[in-house]
């Protein structure tokens, strides 16, 4: 029993959880190039060397700056219409970045307060939020997307709105069985004793304690978002071909594969960094925050 | 009493697949843009496009269309494709088989890579090998099927051209074929060439789709078979003198296994999804590829039955798998 309610008993200081995390060597190298690709997102107007969206024919499918043919000034290539392939990639981190914090932000709050209630409170209220969770799993999640996109229209707001239609129940079942797994134990019963209500306990004593599955499971959200929204740009249902968005490149990029390659790689390695980058820090949150899996 | 249970589950499938019926019919009555004036020439008079709703049966009250429709896709009636102009069943029993052998294919490939890589990981446990072997595994888990599929694309396609980047079957490989179910009948009638072709084709929607499941299928199995290798039945084994690699398959496996099953079974449906998007990358004339062609033409009625498809797929594969489990556990039968 004591080894069991013990790792869970520590109480929390923010100096320390830093240090603890500052030790993991995921979280650093992960949150380091995610924060880096923050200040791309920032500053890509200053930092890409054209304008992503300039045109000219004349310069169509130039290779990389390596290869026989470049042109100086197109570090990384253009695409068939002559558009610079390295500033579209680095302007490709504000859409990414936007539907990620947006998406996964909002997912985790609704999924987060239905699976809390559905634990905490159980009874109809668990019985209704389980069952929908059921239903909404039963629909292939790359399909509904595309269908929610139909359905709202395509567009940044679409596709944050489909990603968080579908996403919430990730955080809905984990926040759920985290909460009844938490309720079982002795520190809750020890607070019910004390004479803490109901929704005290909830949210003074549950919630900071799914606090550290809930970062792990946000962070793992966010590269999903960012996967999803490349998808649907990559079908064409997200923003319209102008914007540059890593899925709008890597459609392009399929297009002309036999003609520039570069237009499919550089967007596919960004989308690829990116999305580990969040796995990698997801994962490293939940080993690094978890008092049971550090020891 | 092993029934019952059955019955309730059966039940609930039912009780989903309800639930997906109501929430793909509401879903597409919402959606923006008028189906019928996109299938209508513009000089249609009113009374044209008013005989086309009805015929459709667009000009009744959403609760009537409803059990309208119920009713028919209960009778397997999923109505005419508006942008193909042909029957929608018709349609998916073209589709769905190119789907299916693809699928079924990367859950081969899947549960095979995953399980030998698993076994020989639990071999290695204790090597210089074994943090190599994770971090590639760590590194596998998070990379997407749509990720693995362009990325095959450039390396087999482009910078090593050896395999086919596009469609099922080349046109040249000379084959009429009497079932969509085209591997399957090269397979029955020993047609090497076109199972060859076949295949080829197939080769890299399969790794994209296969990989990921093999990385989970690595992490949970190489987990439950050290977990295993623990047990006094595996100790003794062990010093009867049993080699480390009959050890793993012949007394740890069969314990270890029925985790992994349920995750295969969970992963497997995620990956009918992942065919969607893999499919449209190597254009593979299957049931996903088709299923963004009829969003991108608001093609409701073959909306609907492609997404009831995949929802009944889905809640078989659910049960399938918890049937699966059942029989290779007595002990849950009985429970």
């Amino acid at each position: 029993m004591a080894d069991l309610s013990l790792p869970l008993a520590v109480p929390r200081h923010r100096g320390k959880t830093l240090r603890v995390l500052l030790t993991e060597p995921r979280v650093v190298l992960a949150g380091g190039f995610l924060a880096l690709l923050l200040l791309v997102a920032l500053f890509a107007p200053a930092l890409a060397p054209k304008d992503p969206l300039e045109q000219d024919l004349m310069l169509g499918t130039l290779p990389p700056a390596w290869l026989e043919g470049a042109e100086p000034g197109f570090l990384l290539g253009t695409d068939d219409l002559g558009r610079d392939v390295l500033s579209r990639a680095l302007y490709g981190t504000r859409i990414a970045l936007t539907v990620a914090v947006t998406a996964a932000g909002l997912s985790a709050l609704i999924g987060t307060a239905l699976g809390l209630a559905a634990g905490w409170y159980g009874g109809w209220a668990d019985r209704i939020i389980s069952r929908m969770v059921d239903i909404w799993m039963a629909f292939p999640p790359v399909l509904l997307s595309v269908l929610l996109v139909a359905v709202l229209g395509s567009g940044l707001h679409s596709v944050i709105a489909a990603i968080v239609i579908i996403d919430w129940t990730r955080f809905c079942r984990v926040i759920r069985a985290e909460t009844i797994n938490q309720a079982g134990l002795d520190y809750v019963t020890a607070a019910r004793a004390i004479g803490f209500s109901r929704r005290q306990i909830l949210f003074k004593e549950i919630l900071p304690n799914v606090a550290p599955v809930l970062a792990a499971l946000i962070s793992l959200e966010m590269g999903i978002a960012v996967i999803v929204e490349a998808i649907l740009s990559f079908v064409g249902l997200s923003l319209s071909s102008d914007t540059p968005t890593w899925g709008g490149m890597i459609a392009q990029g399929r297009q002309m594969i036999h003609q520039g390659w570069w237009v499919l790689v550089v967007p596919l390695l960004a989308l690829f960094a990116t999305v580990l980058a969040f796995n990698q820090l997801g994962n490293g949150l939940r080993v690094a925050l978890d008092p049971v899996m550090r020891r | 009493m092993a029934v019952s249970p059955l019955i309730t589950r059966l039940g609930l499938a039912l009780v989903t697949l309800f639930g997906v019926a109501v929430i793909v019919f509401c879903l597409l009555r919402v959606v923006p843009g008028d189906p019928v004036a996109m299938m209508i020439s513009p000089s249609a008079t009113p009374a044209d496009i008013a005989a086309l709703k009805a015929r459709y049966g667009l000009d009744l009250g959403l609760g009537a269309q409803f059990m309208l429709w119920l009713g028919a896709v209960a009778r397997g009636d999923f109505g005419t494709s508006i942008s193909l102009r042909r029957d929608v069943l018709e349609l998916i029993g073209e589709r769905l088989p190119a789907t299916l052998e693809l699928a079924f294919a990367a859950l081969v490939f899947g549960i095979l890579a995953g399980g030998m890589l698993a076994i020989f990981g639990t071999l290695c446990r204790r090597t210089p090998l074994e943090p190599v072997l994770d971090f590639l595994n760590g590194l596998f888990l998070a990379v997407p099927d749509f990720v693995w599929a362009l990325a095959l694309v450039l390396l087999f396609g482009v910078f090593l051209p050896v395999l086919p980047i596009s469609g099922r079957l080349d046109p040249s490989v000379p084959v009429a074929f009497a079932t969509p179910f085209y591997l399957l009948e090269s397979l029955a009638r020993l047609n090497l060439a076109a199972v060859g072709d076949l295949l080829a084709h197939m080769a890299m929607p399969v790794l994209a789709l296969g990989l990921p499941l093999a990385a989970i299928i690595v992490r949970t199995l190489k987990e439950a078979l050290i977990e295993a290798m623990l047990q006094d039945y595996v100790l003794l084994a062990r010093l009867k003198g049993m080699s480390p690699l009959r050890l793993v398959v012949q007394e740890a496996l069969r314990n270890a296994v029925g985790p992994t099953l349920t995750l295969t079974g969970v992963q497997f449906t995620f990956m009918i999804g992942g065919t969607v998007i893999v499919e449209r990358i190597f254009a593979y004339p299957g049931l996903g590829n088709m299923a963004i062609d009829a969003v991108i033409n608001r093609d409701l009625p073959l909306i609907q039955g492609i997404v009831l498809t995949f929802g009944a797929l889905f809640i078989a594969i659910n049960i399938a798998t918890d049937l699966i489990a059942a029989l290779l556990n007595p002990r849950q039968a009985h429970g």
